[in-house]
């Protein structure tokens, strides 16, 4: 299969997603009530406790923070969405046609990306509302959206490899999830790592999502009190490496997954 | 003829259970071969790797002319597969799915609107073509399940219980729509519980079961081998039995059984309605009352019972079949003609 044949299957099927969208708004609702509810809930009740180094405006913390943590709850989306399909055979059906074995997988992640670039700008809006402003210009702000972006598609093909590998949706949705709250909690996302325990502050330190959340606030020109060696110093670049080793390990275990999935 | 369907020796195992126990089948181009067996017969695993989305440990197929194990890529394009479930996106329309899938076999866009708009007038769903497939009934699913698997017109077919779980005004609707399909020249392989369905379409039957086939022939072989039907008359007096006995015996093959107590008489008959309007002459002749009386057809169970000994809901389910495809079929494939 040819690289414009895999791109042809794979934008039939990312048509397919983004058609299904409307038809479930509670999709759309649910996406975007959910971060706003963080956005709020965070500004109000922590933003008064947490106290940031010289003064620092807590919601200029934590709005990077939120748009991180709602990125990587990307993940349930699509491993809901795959284990649905699988669950009422579709999987199966497009299995048996000539299409590129990654289509089923690259429509889905994409449109799911399409939609969270919805989300966060929905997220952005909220944001400013609160009090949360763009401290550099145009260039590192976009490039900290793509960054942002970039991990919602990458956390999908995670997402992507657990819908199948589950199968029922609604233990995918669960499946999806749960994991996700150490990874983000345990993170500079809502709270400066410096008041975690030692051991904790390591792991933190070390824990991808605490890079991607200091990435985007360098890049916003947000207050990005702690952190050390590579992630404190180079969060940006450390960011995309992330990327493509995460995709790099995700991709072709989510391919080689739906090759031989079976819905039952 | 050549064959367009070969599959030798199939082997597939899940752990202890053989759910493919050396299935040898052979499909002529142009023909339908019904794929009949209850539950977990190995029905479904047999579809699911002569479509390349099952491996088998082991054994040959070619479908198309093409090895499906070293080419399954180059089998796709020359099949279609609608299975036991309506795979079709239930949150898109009827119409947006045909197209998706027109596109997905790499039909142009004005061709595949085309190809969907032709595939809904003739699968009666023209109407209904702008809606959502949630709010369409089963049979509207299946129908649009089978439009989509014939989008760029496929030479080889498999329907995996194409009917399963539809009412039965449903089900003839989609042996109308089958029969057509069958008349355009397309080699059809078509899983069934129902032997009904089986003697209907096809041109020759395969019995399953365990995983192998245990029996093949046209419709009419295999009724042969099992019998034919059985005749079965309820007399009002005891004493009337020995006229229905001799009755049944006149236009039977061997000697009618007897259940005193029911005051019921059976015989197995291969002359039908001819039979059962003979013997009801006789009975009348001979002053009987008569309570009832029924012309039984084989059922699958007849066939199973016949051929193995045993009823077919014995037949322990095999992963690759599944719960759900639980509808009795004895009750549905029995006609019954009571006077």
């Amino acid at each position: 299969m040819s690289l414009a044949g895999e791109l042809h299957d794979g934008l039939i099927l990312t048509k397919r997603s983004l058609l299904r969208i409307p038809r479930v708004p509670e999709t759309l609702m649910f996406a975007t009530i959910q971060p706003i509810m963080f956005v709020v809930l965070f500004s109000y009740v922590f933003g008064g406790a947490v106290p940031l180094p010289g003064g620092a405006s807590y919601r200029e913390f934590l709005l990077p923070g939120v748009f991180v943590q709602t990125m990587s709850f990307a993940t349930a989306a699509t491993s809901v969405g795959l284990a649905e399909d699988m669950s009422k055979g579709l999987i199966d059906r497009f299995r048996s046609l000539p299409i590129a074995r990654s289509a089923v997988l690259v429509g889905r992640t994409t449109a799911d990306m399409l939609l969270n670039v919805f989300v966060l700008a929905v997220m952005a809006v909220c944001g400013v509302l609160v009090g949360w402003r763009i401290h550099t210009d145009v260039g590192h702000a976009l490039l900290a959206f793509v960054l942002i972006t970039l991990l919602a598609f990458t956390m999908s093909w995670i997402g992507a490899l657990i819908g199948m590998s589950v199968r029922s949706p609604e233990v995918a949705s669960t499946a999806g999830i749960v994991w996700l709250f150490p990874v983000t909690f345990v993170s500079n996302a809502f709270v400066p790592i410096g008041g975690m325990p030692g051991w904790l502050q390591t792991i933190a330190n070390w824990n991808p999502v605490s890079t991607f959340v200091s990435a985007a606030r360098e890049l916003f020109g947000n207050p990005n009190p702690f952190g050390s060696g590579l992630p404190r110093e180079h969060p940006v670049v450390l960011s995309f490496a992330w990327i493509v080793v995460l995709l790099g390990i995700f991709v072709p275990l989510a391919v080689r997954k739906y090759r031989i999935a079976t819905s039952r | 003829m050549p064959d367009a369907i070969v599959a030798e020796d199939l082997v597939k195992t899940y752990g202890e259970l053989r759910a493919l126990d050396g299935l040898s089948l052979e499909v002529p181009e142009g023909t339908v071969l019904g794929l009949l067996g209850p539950n977990g017969a190995g029905k479904t695993t047999t579809v699911r790797v002569l479509t390349t989305l099952l491996r088998p440990d082991s054994g040959r197929v070619r479908v198309a002319g093409v090895d499906v194990l070293a080419e399954p890529a180059m089998v796709r394009p020359r099949i279609g597969l609608s299975g036991q479930y309506a795979a079709v996106d239930e949150r898109l329309t009827g119409r947006e799915n045909l197209v998706m899938f027109g596109r997905l076999y790499h039909l142009g866009r004005k061709e595949s609107t085309a190809r969907a708009a032709a595939l809904l007038d003739r699968f009666g769903l023209g109407a209904a073509a702008d809606r959502v497939v949630q709010t369409y009934s089963g049979g509207m699913r299946r129908r649009l399940d089978l439009a989509a698997a014939l989008v760029t017109t496929p030479p080889v077919l498999f329907l995996d219980e194409p009917t399963t779980g539809l009412d039965p005004r449903a089900r003839v609707d989609m042996w109308g729509v089958i029969e057509e399909l069958v008349d355009g020249g397309t080699t059809l392989l078509l899983t069934t519980q129902y032997l009904e369905e089986a003697d209907r379409l096809a041109d020759s039957i395969a019995v399953v079961d365990h995983g192998r086939v245990i029996a093949r022939g046209s419709s009419d072989e295999l009724k042969d081998r099992i019998g034919g039907e059985t005749l079965e008359v309820v007399v009002g007096e005891d004493h009337q039995l020995p006229d229905a006995v001799s009755a049944l015996a006149a236009v039977g093959q061997g000697e009618p059984v007897v259940d005193a107590h029911a005051r019921r008489v059976k015989v197995p008959v291969t002359t039908g309605v001819r039979a059962l309007i003979e013997a009801v002459r006789r009975l009348d002749d001979a002053h009987a009352s008569i309570l009832d009386v029924a012309l039984h057809r084989p059922t699958l169970d007849d066939v199973f019972l016949t051929l193995t000994g045993r009823p077919a809901q014995e037949s322990a389910p095999a992963a690759g079949d599944t719960a759900g495809e639980d509808a009795s079929p004895a009750d549905e494939a029995q006609e019954r003609t009571s006077a």
